[in-house]
């Protein structure tokens, strides 16, 4: 086996020194009818050349070469070739976490600049060093929100992302954390009304995302003054992270639940994607996951820590603040590189291609159909109401190998027919004209 | 560092001073000892002021950079002040332990400050843990 | 020293102090539709500037990131045997086909019909593992092992709970992972310590008093954190199950197991994978991870929506509709870019290969073990399988603990074992070669290992002090913690350097 650096007189000699005859000498405390005498039935061992034909079929088998109008909170974005140049570095992806800092300062000072670009984006103060991706960030912030607020009710807009929602049941479930969903308004914003009937004395957070799942920013700050007022905490998710380079951060609220994936992480058929916590200083010692501190060492240089480790589950076990031991190292690390890439200015000019494709595609839409929620600000994303399925447009749009917006009946069936539409820098106008013409 | 005659010791290396005229107040800390047990002291957790602590219950945490122990009530009584100063500089508690005090507390029932240990036999209770 | 030699490092500063208005590492092509700007598209709702956001060149990122990469250890540097945490080679093949552009561009919501290859290798991946595991159902939606473990855990109180009473506790070892307990809690289930006994095993004694009707499972490592394999694992299946409760098994020490035996046919009822740890996938500096569940068939109506089903014209789906199951543990899938990675590795493997790396990684660890008893104090003499654990007795009568000793070791070329864990042992120091040493490797290592123990002996300042060779000494992770400086900020200090 090419992965394995022992000669057969190396492993003889080894056994021998050890005083055993065999191998399965060595695996004798596994009581003698437990053990396997067969073979493993997996497929038998590949060449690379077979693994990479393998592979590559399973990729013919996929949509590749295809248009895509699907969004819904995992992003097509450009990602720069840098990124993957530099990440496959084996100091990056076959490194673990930094417990060991004199040997781990590349990955502790790329996890503190990811830190520091995340707090910079958001208007938050501090950010972890990540989660496993956007919708388990959404529970991680509402049982945070618990423990900082002792109360247990969790109200959540119908307009965050409904696996999201689907995520934060199966987290509170057992931990007596009732949670009432609030719809939205004629404009696609969360209806105020409603929030105002939901929210009551034990509300710990209230929870939107902006922009929400179709593609509507929400009033953070109008938000944020309604819960501060009712003692309850303002979470705001956020799926679409390229956003942030034209929308206003939210500032005003408490914890910002974030997935990265729009930052050079490749689509993947849905993961690995890598989710953030940013919150307030003030509420640090309550937040989940690794966090990287400046220190210095003992000549006085600077360098960087895992730190305020006493909240992690290796520590503090089942009253930790989390169960996570994961961060999303290297996920993080490809997100910090393409905002590094972007920049101050990019990330700005980045969104406002964003902004201009989608609203001339909506405005084209508009013309042979209802696009909904037009009242509210939107980034990259708009719903489109037709008279007919949109499974019946989009069947018509593969055959110019085009993917269109995503069927929205199964979440949202009071839509009737909609579909949520999603252009990125990289939707061409041709494309769009052609989605059009098609409806 | 020797243990002030002054005050009251707990087993869990707790120590209460009660230094008011009336008896009513009692001051509340960690030993030398637990200091040195725990090492560096980077963060305190305690009540706020109003809050009820029950002798032998826990009433908050001190942490090091690796580790997370609890404080246990020497006597029972209601929080009437915290010192806030351990925010910033929890080292206070590594420097000075007998005098770097947690909270004040009213006093609920003082036949309690009977059950703890005098300084000379909290001693012998540190040298016999120590074997 | 034989393994490593010092040689020049790069100084670099962070990349917010490298930046200058103007500079610029993207192009953006030129638009095809009216420019839009974010003031006039938003409103109020638009953002005023991006604040300190760096502005850097294109070669100024290539040299950031390299030059701060080159500050880091990884499996790819030299031996790297952090117990419990398997750093084995990372092969090249799985990093390749994870950026097929048919896997790596593919929207999780685009059609079940031209989302095949995916599905496929899923499907392929869920059949491997189940074999391995000796298990009937699998969901590979877990993001890491922990998430499994939740996964796992509220598998158990679904179960219980269709059987009337999800029951009240979780027994747990009290040398497991602290993210065991910390994953109970999540499930609201109460945490009971059950105590190991002399051979560092489960107490079976202490196991048939404490398991009543209250108790609704236990989580187990086996081989356990010690690296010893619980012989009496049926014995505590069958005292688990007598009274109703359930065997879960983490999974984090499988690559002691497989094709050797499997936790299906020895009363495991569900456990986690850590795909990063057995099966090869990179671990990235902290992640991501991949926790695939696999479970008994009683468990399987509960596991999360969707699971691949193969549909009755022969193509590939997700099935929804589970009216049992316990909801959905993240969106979409799963980590499925560790899936192809994970695939790749039992493909470049077979059942052959997989059966001779678990081999090799029980050798290694015995032959470490074998070299360095008696230099270092062994607290179980229980048979090792994958790991091996230390304590650091001998070394404190000079004031010289696991942590030093691991610092030290740094300056030997090598990284450091886990330190101070399993709990239960004094000073652990939790040595996990894997199967990606070599024999030249190993002995190099335990010549670094007998080296140390001598300087303990003859100039513990030596060790107290080290590493000498890194860029940084010793970081004052009090003050860290005192005073947490969590960001960047432009009033910040810069580098002394």
């Amino acid at each position: 086996m090419r992965y394995l650096p022992k000669s057969p007189a190396d492993r003889e000699q080894m056994l021998a020194e050890l005083g055993v005859r065999t191998i399965d000498d060595l695996f004798a405390p596994i009581p003698a009818e437990y053990r396997l005498k067969r073979d493993l039935n997996v497929p038998r061992q590949m060449a690379e050349s077979e693994i990479l034909d393998f592979f590559q079929q399973s990729s013919r088998d996929n949509a590749a070469g295809y248009a895509t109008f699907l969004g819904a909170g995992a992003y097509s974005h450009y990602r720069p070739v840098v990124i993957d140049s530099l990440i496959s570095r084996g100091e990056w992806f076959t490194a673990y976490t930094p417990y060991q800092a004199e040997i781990a300062q590349g990955t502790l000072q790329a996890i503190f600049e990811f830190q520091s670009m995340i707090c910079e984006l958001t208007g938050m103060e501090v950010a972890n060093a990540s989660m496993y991706d956007g919708s388990t960030a959404v529970p991680e912030a509402a049982m945070m929100s618990v423990r900082l607020t002792g109360r247990s009710h969790v109200v959540i807009a119908r307009s965050v992302h409904p696996e999201y929602r689907e995520v934060l049941r199966t987290y509170a479930q057992h931990q007596g954390l009732p949670i009432s969903e609030v719809g939205f308004g004629e404009n696609g914003r969360i209806d105020i009304a409603a929030l105002d009937k939901a929210v009551t004395g034990q509300t710990a957070c209230i929870m939107v995302q902006s922009p929400n799942f179709f593609g509507t920013i929400e009033d953070v700050a109008a938000l944020a003054d309604y819960a501060h007022k009712k003692g309850a905490l303002l979470v705001v998710s956020i799926a679409e992270a390229v956003s942030l380079g034209a929308v206003r951060p939210p500032v005003e609220a408490d914890i910002v639940a974030m997935e990265a994936q729009s930052f050079g992480v490749p689509l993947g058929f849905g993961g690995p994607y890598a989710g953030v916590i940013a919150t307030k200083d003030k509420f640090v010692r309550q937040m989940p996951g690794r966090l990287v501190g400046q220190t210095v060492d003992r000549h006085g240089r600077r360098g960087f820590v895992l730190t305020l480790s006493t909240r992690e589950q290796h520590i503090r076990r089942e009253k930790a603040t989390s169960n996570i031991c994961t961060n999303q190292a290297l996920v993080a690390t490809m997100a910090t590189i393409f905002m590094t890439i972007y920049g101050r200015e990019g990330l700005k000019e980045l969104a406002e291609h964003n902004l201009a494709k989608t609203a001339y595609a909506a405005a084209e839409f508009g013309k042979k159909a209802k696009v909904l929620f037009s009242d509210a600000p939107r980034f990259n994303e708009f719903v489109v109401q037709t008279t007919a399925d949109p499974h019946q447009m989009n069947d018509r749009l593969l055959a110019q190998k085009i993917i269109g917006g995503f069927p929205l009946k199964k979440f949202y069936p009071e839509l009737g027919n909609a579909s949520l539409w999603c252009c990125t820098e990289l939707t061409k106008k041709e494309t769009i004209d052609a989605a059009v013409k098609a409806l | 560092m020797a243990y002030p005659k002054e005050l009251k010791y707990t087993k869990e290396h707790e120590w209460v001073r009660v230094e008011d005229a009336t008896g009513d107040i009692g001051t509340i800390g960690i030993t030398d000892h637990a200091q040195q047990a725990l090492g560096d002291i980077v963060f305190v957790e305690l009540p706020k002021p109003g809050a009820d602590i029950t002798a032998g219950k826990s009433f908050g945490t001190v942490e090091s950079v690796k580790a997370v122990s609890e404080l246990y009530a020497p006597v029972s009584g209601s929080v009437t002040a915290v010192n806030e100063e351990l925010n910033t500089t929890p080292e206070k508690i590594n420097r000075e332990p007998h005098t770097a005090w947690m909270l004040k507390v009213k006093i609920k029932d003082k036949g309690e400050l009977a059950s703890l240990l005098s300084a000379g036999d909290y001693e012998k209770f540190v040298a016999e843990e120590g074997k | 020293m034989k393994k490593a030699t010092t040689h020049i490092s790069q100084n670099e500063g962070l990349i917010f102090e490298k930046s200058s208005p103007g500079k610029r590492g993207y192009k953006l092509p030129p638009l095809d539709v009216p420019a839009v700007t974010a003031a006039k598209a938003l409103g109020n709702a638009a953002r005023a500037d991006l604040g300190n956001m760096p502005e850097v060149s294109e070669i100024e990122i290539i040299r950031h990131f390299t030059r701060i990469s080159t500050w880091n250890y990884g499996v790819d540097t030299g031996m790297y045997p952090l117990g419990s945490c398997t750093m084995k080679y990372n092969a090249r093949v799985n990093e390749a086909a994870a950026r097929i552009e048919g896997l790596a561009n593919a929207h999780p919501y685009q059609p079940e019909r031209l989302s095949q290859g995916a599905l496929r290798v899923m499907k392929t991946l869920a059949d491997c593992l189940l074999d391995i595991t000796g298990q009937d159902a699998i969901t590979l939606q877990p993001a890491a092992g922990a998430h499994g473990e939740m996964t796992g855990i509220l598998l158990i109180r679904a179960y219980l709970q269709s059987k009337g009473n999800p029951r009240k506790k979780i027994l747990i070892p009290d040398s497991a992972h602290g993210t065991n307990p910390a994953t109970a809690a999540i499930c609201g289930y109460a945490v009971e310590n059950l105590k190991s006994n002399a051979g560092g095993m489960v107490d079976v004694p202490s196991l048939v008093a404490q398991m009543n009707e209250d108790v609704a499972g236990l989580m187990l490592t086996n081989p356990n954190t010690l690296g010893i394999f619980e012989q009496e694992i049926h014995k505590i299946a069958d005292i688990l199950h007598a009274k109703g409760g359930l065997l879960y098994m983490d999974g984090a020490n499988m690559n002691a197991l497989v094709g050797k035996t499997r936790p299906g046919d020895f009363g495991v009822d569900v456990m986690h994978l850590n795909l990063h740890k057995t099966f090869s996938t990179p671990h990235g500096g902290g992640g991501p991870g991949s926790g695939p569940v696999a479970c008994k068939k009683h468990l399987e109506p509960f596991l999360p929506a969707p699971l691949v089903v193969e549909k009755k014209d022969g193509t590939l789906g997700f099935d929804y509709d589970r009216p049992r199951s316990i909801g959905r543990v993240r969106a979409w899938y799963g980590n499925f870019g560790m899936h192809v990675r994970a695939l790749a590795y039992i493909l470049a493997n077979g059942p052959d290969g997989l059966r001779m790396t678990t081999e090799d990684a029980v050798l290694n660890a015995n032959y470490i073990r074998k070299q360095l008893e008696g230099v270092y104090e062994l607290p179980y003499s229980t048979p090792s399988m994958h790991e091996v654990v230390f304590s650091d007795r001998k070394q404190t009568a000079k004031g010289l603990k696991t942590g030093d000793i691991a610092k030290r070791l740094i300056d030997y070329g090598f990284h450091p074992y886990t330190v101070s864990f399993p709990l239960i042992v004094h000073g652990a120091l939790m040595i996990e070669p894997t199967e990606s040493e070599s024999k030249e490797e190993l002995d190099l290592f335990v010549d670094a290992m007998r080296d140390i123990a001598r300087e303990c002996e003859k100039d513990p300042d030596l060790i107290l002090s080290a590493p000498h060779t890194t860029r940084l000494s010793r970081l004052d992770e009090v003050q860290a913690a005192r005073k947490p400086i969590l960001r960047w900020k432009p009033t910040s200090k810069g580098a002394a350097e």
